[in-house]
């Protein structure tokens, strides 16, 4: 028994990963209908950039952890700018190709820059690496941290966008661009707010997971898992992006101490396989329906 | 400036334009044919890559270019080509028969994903797709009894009937003809009614319903024939390559692909070509340009990747319609000097107006 | 008795939205038949239950004698109702002539491997396909337009071109989704003409959804008005027109 409670308390922690990077790409989409296929590696650039602040410029984790974030943000906010301003008004999957290109062109970058490089590295939190037991149950306090930190943040953003108008004025634009132009609402402003947001979100993910998984270049692949997961909470519903973290991290958890070797990797796979046969919408999903 | 004058409904039904476009093709056919006396055996190898990865290329840009179904997966259906030529010649298997069985199992892979498939569009399929590739190429690596798993397959000498194809020059030849036959069989498809219902099926689903295509039957058809093609493109890769392992057949090689057709002009058979050219020779440009570049850079190897993310979203931002699209501007420009217009071949913007119902 | 097109107790309902509510009609061979009211009274919807885009939540659709049922809406292009669309819905990437083309799916045979090849039977079927999309074509005036990019195209154009498509399918029944929608005076006159020499000399009978009177008048030889997915009142374009409670739906209770 205490197994499957131990299955729930780390399957629920990467599950978390999952969602935050989830959450990531859901804000954009849910904004600009753009899917953020590079959001994976944004999270890799957060964890190297923590890397820098914390390790090798030896500013401590409690300054490095800010700092990261508002440099994330930055990035967010620029590469909205450079990358996607250009193509306000192509079809969407021309967005969709330039986040699948910019995901290779940084990786490609990242592996060059000095200090970076194709290395493995280390970068722990102060709670890293000790071990509380809570009911019989032994829990990671990096398992720990992850769960209450997804749980604040979940928190803080359902605050800002159900309780402030930028919140309203991003699903105006996101539902028709033209429109919201019309009424006065700084679109391209919008956009890049929220791309700042999601690399931020990114960026303490990659904070959160750099500790179990360390930092190195293929870090943004865990990534690729996230879109099963928003998938299956229902793409473009922010709940959704953590239910459905939660549900494809419980899956992978109990399908890896349960089912033979290899059915872990790929168990992401087949649930939203299954999903898209089912209810393609998803758990909290909205309806698409062209109107002719 | 050449202007077509048009007599009969004969004329619009032919396969090149006219006869100019006759006599380059004939031209260019004529060149790759005795390339292998003139070039390099390293350049000979290259056009061989180019015309694998130009196959692939037309695959894939049967389904996403012509119908629109996106597949971020596809190197699966290259993966099981492959193997499936491996395993069958090295039993004995001649290459005759062995390569369309590898064509015919990428084609029910394709079949097996186009079902699900079928309902979704757009991004579901995207993950859809990509779900698909990654179950298979974890299934590769874990059916080690045929494919050897991780640790991987050789491939013997391309078997015919009656001995072996050792040649590169013969392989050369094989792959130029496989090439030259497929995108022949495209093209005269997509001038016919079932071309047409592809292109019907991506540009508006409702609308090629209406006009009696039948969507399940068309998306299958694509997702099959595309599937087979690319089979046919892994069993060639894997005598080129002589030996295979999952990792070739990762969802980043997909990526890598469908980047390729991006970059070379969707919509159009050349852009396929043209992006196995770009994709082959980038690697030679570079290695061309270290000499002018840094130490510090040009021994990465990242710059590959960095160089092609870069381009690519040059492409994408600047010229949408690909390598082709560029290839088609200047080719007008000079036939239309000096009245061409920078106007000429621009598209109208839409704002996005989300399809979501809330 | 076999009808040609009879509507009986027609309803659907989009969640908590009844938006056809229990509509029966129907429409003899050979007439032009047009549906009016407001805006948002279930006229596309109507349309949309016919060609099955979506299925009707109770009711029945028969054409010539025979339940349309659950059928997909190729099948029932195949059976011999053709449609244009309330939006414009083009392949606008694609030339006037292709669109056309596409058009005569219904009547083309599929043979995907003979067309690899591009047999001779295939260039025969291209040309019969394309004989057939000429005479329709001479038939609309579209003879200068023929290779031209649809997306470049003036409205009023594009609208003829999405007619001409549907002709394309050799309809028996057409619908006509509001076809002098976006249309000046001079294009709904020529609208209205060959609405006419549509049921004269193609001999297609015609349902259409319509708002412009003028026209409604000049073509119709019968109307159903609708409002809020129940039918109004049903008979001449003039009684329907003096019928109070059509009176009352679009102007507005006094």
């Amino acid at each position: 028994m205490t197994d499957a409670a131990q299955l729930l308390i780390s399957g629920a922690a990467i599950g978390c990963i999952y969602a935050l990077i989830a959450l990531g790409f859901v804000l954009i989409y849910k904004a600009t209908e753009v899917v953020n296929f590079a959001q994976g590696d944004v999270m890799m650039l957060g964890a190297f950039v923590a890397f820098t602040f914390s390790s090798l410029m030896g500013l401590g984790f409690w300054l490095s952890l800010p700092l990261s974030l508002i440099v994330m943000a930055l990035f967010g906010a620029l590469f909205d700018r450079l990358l996607l301003r250009p193509i306000i008004g192509m079809p969407t999957f021309s967005a969709v190709m330039v986040t699948l290109a910019a995901g290779f062109a940084m990786r490609g970058i990242a592996s060059m820059v000095p200090g970076w490089g194709t290395d493995t590295h280390s970068l722990k939190a102060p709670w890293s690496d000790e071990v509380i037991r809570i009911a019989g149950i032994v829990v990671s306090t990096d398992h720990l941290a992850i769960l209450l930190i997804t749980a604040i943040l979940c928190a803080l953003l359902y605050v800002f966008f159900k309780g402030t108008s930028i919140g309203i004025a991003m699903q105006a634009a996101s539902q028709n661009q033209l429109a919201a132009y019309y009424m006065g609402i700084p679109v391209r402003r919008i956009n890049s707010l929220i791309w700042s947001i999601a690399a931020a979100v990114a960026g303490l993910a990659a904070v959160l997971l750099a500790p179990i998984t360390f930092v190195h270049n293929n870090m943004g692949f865990i990534g690729i898992k996230a879109f099963p997961a928003a998938v299956v909470g229902g793409f473009g519903s922010i709940p959704g992006a953590i239910v459905g973290g939660l549900v494809i991290g419980w899956v992978e958890a109990f399908a890896g101490f349960y089912l033979p070797e290899g059915f872990k990797d790929i168990a992401a796979y087949i649930v939203v396989l299954l999903v898209l046969m089912v209810k393609p919408s998803g758990i909290f999903g909205q309806m698409r329906r062209k109107k002719v | 400036m050449r202007f077509i004058f048009k007599t009969r409904y004969e004329q619009d039904l032919l396969f090149f334009k006219d006869r100019h476009t006759a006599f380059w093709y004939g031209l260019l056919m004529l060149s790759l044919l005795l390339a292998p006396w003139f070039v390099s055996e390293y350049f000979q190898t290259q056009l061989i890559f180019i015309f694998i990865s130009g196959l692939v290329g037309l695959g894939l840009m049967l389904l996403a270019g012509f119908t629109g179904q996106m597949s971020m997966g596809h190197a699966a259906f290259l993966a099981i080509g492959a193997y499936a030529e491996a395993y069958l010649q090295a039993r004995g298997w001649p290459f005759l028969f062995s390569a369309p069985i590898a064509m015919l199992m990428s084609a029910v892979a394709g079949v097996a994903i186009a079902l699900p498939a079928l309902r979704l569009t757009g991004l579901y399929l995207a993950i859809a797709t990509l779900a698909f590739g990654f179950i298979v190429e974890e299934g590769l690596a874990r059916w080690e009894s045929v494919t050897g798993g991780n640790a991987g397959m050789m491939v013997a000498p391309l078997k015919l009937i009656v001995g072996s194809l050792e040649s590169d020059q013969g392989f050369y030849y094989l792959c130029l003809g496989l090439i030259v036959v497929v995108a022949t069989a495209l093209k005269n498809l997509l001038r016919a009614p079932t071309g047409r219902a592809l292109i019907a099926i991506r540009d508006s689903e409702v609308s090629a319903q209406s006009m009696g295509v039948n969507l399940a039957r068309y998306k299958t058809l694509s997702f099959a024939l595309s599937a087979a093609i690319t089979g046919l493109a892994g069993a060639l890769y894997a005598h080129q390559i002589k030996f295979l392992s999952p990792e070739q057949f990762t969802v980043l090689v997909s990526i890598e692909f469908l980047m390729m057709v991006v970059i070379g002009g969707l919509g159009s058979l050349h852009g396929a070509i043209f992006g196995a050219m770009f994709i082959i020779l980038l690697p030679e440009a570079i290695s061309t340009l270290k000499d002018w570049l840094p130490e510090s850079l040009s021994g990465q190897t990242g710059l590959k990747a960095t160089l092609f993310g870069l381009i690519m979203i040059l492409f994408v931002i600047f010229e949408p319609l690909g390598l082709y699209g560029t290839w088609v501007k200047i080719r007008t420009y000079f036939s239309l000097f000096p009245l061409y217009k920078r106007g000429m071949f621009k598209r109208q913007r839409s704002y996005t107006k989300s399809e979501r119902v809330h | 008795m076999q009808g040609f097109f009879e509507i009986e107790h027609l309803s659907k309902r989009f969640g908590g939205l009844l938006a056809v509510d229990d509509v029966s009609f129907s429409v003899k061979q050979g007439e032009i038949f047009t549906i009016i009211g407001p805006n948002g009274a279930g006229k596309t919807t109507i349309f949309n239950l016919i060609s099955l885009i979506y299925p009707a939540s109770a009711g029945q659709i028969r054409f010539l004698g025979k339940d349309l049922g659950q059928m997909s809406p190729d099948q029932v292009v195949q059976r011999g109702i053709g449609r244009t669309f309330q939006n414009i819905e083009l392949f606008a990437q694609a030339t006037v002539l292709q669109n056309l083309l596409i058009g005569r799916h219904a009547h083309t045979p599929k043979r995907p491997l003979a067309e690899m090849f591009f047999t001779r039977s295939v260039r025969e079927s291209e040309l019969v396909n394309r004989r057939a999309v000429e005479k329709i074509i001479d038939f609309l005036d579209l003879a200068a337009y023929r290779d031209a990019i649809v997306a470049g195209l003036p409205y009023g154009v594009r609208k003829v071109v999405e007619l001409a498509r549907a002709l394309c399918t050799e309809p028996k029944l057409l619908l006509l989704d509001e076809p002098s929608s976006g249309l000046n005076v001079e294009e709904t006159d020529d609208m209205a003409y060959w609405i006419q020499d549509i049921r004269d000399e193609l001999d297609i009978t015609v349902l259409m959804v319509e708002h412009d009177m003028s026209l409604v008048s000049r073509v119709s030889d019968r109307v159903l008005a609708v409002n809020f997915g129940k039918v109004l009142a049903q008979g001449t374009p003039s009684d329907v027109q003096a019928h109070p409670d059509v009176i009352a739906a679009y102007l507005g209770q006094a």
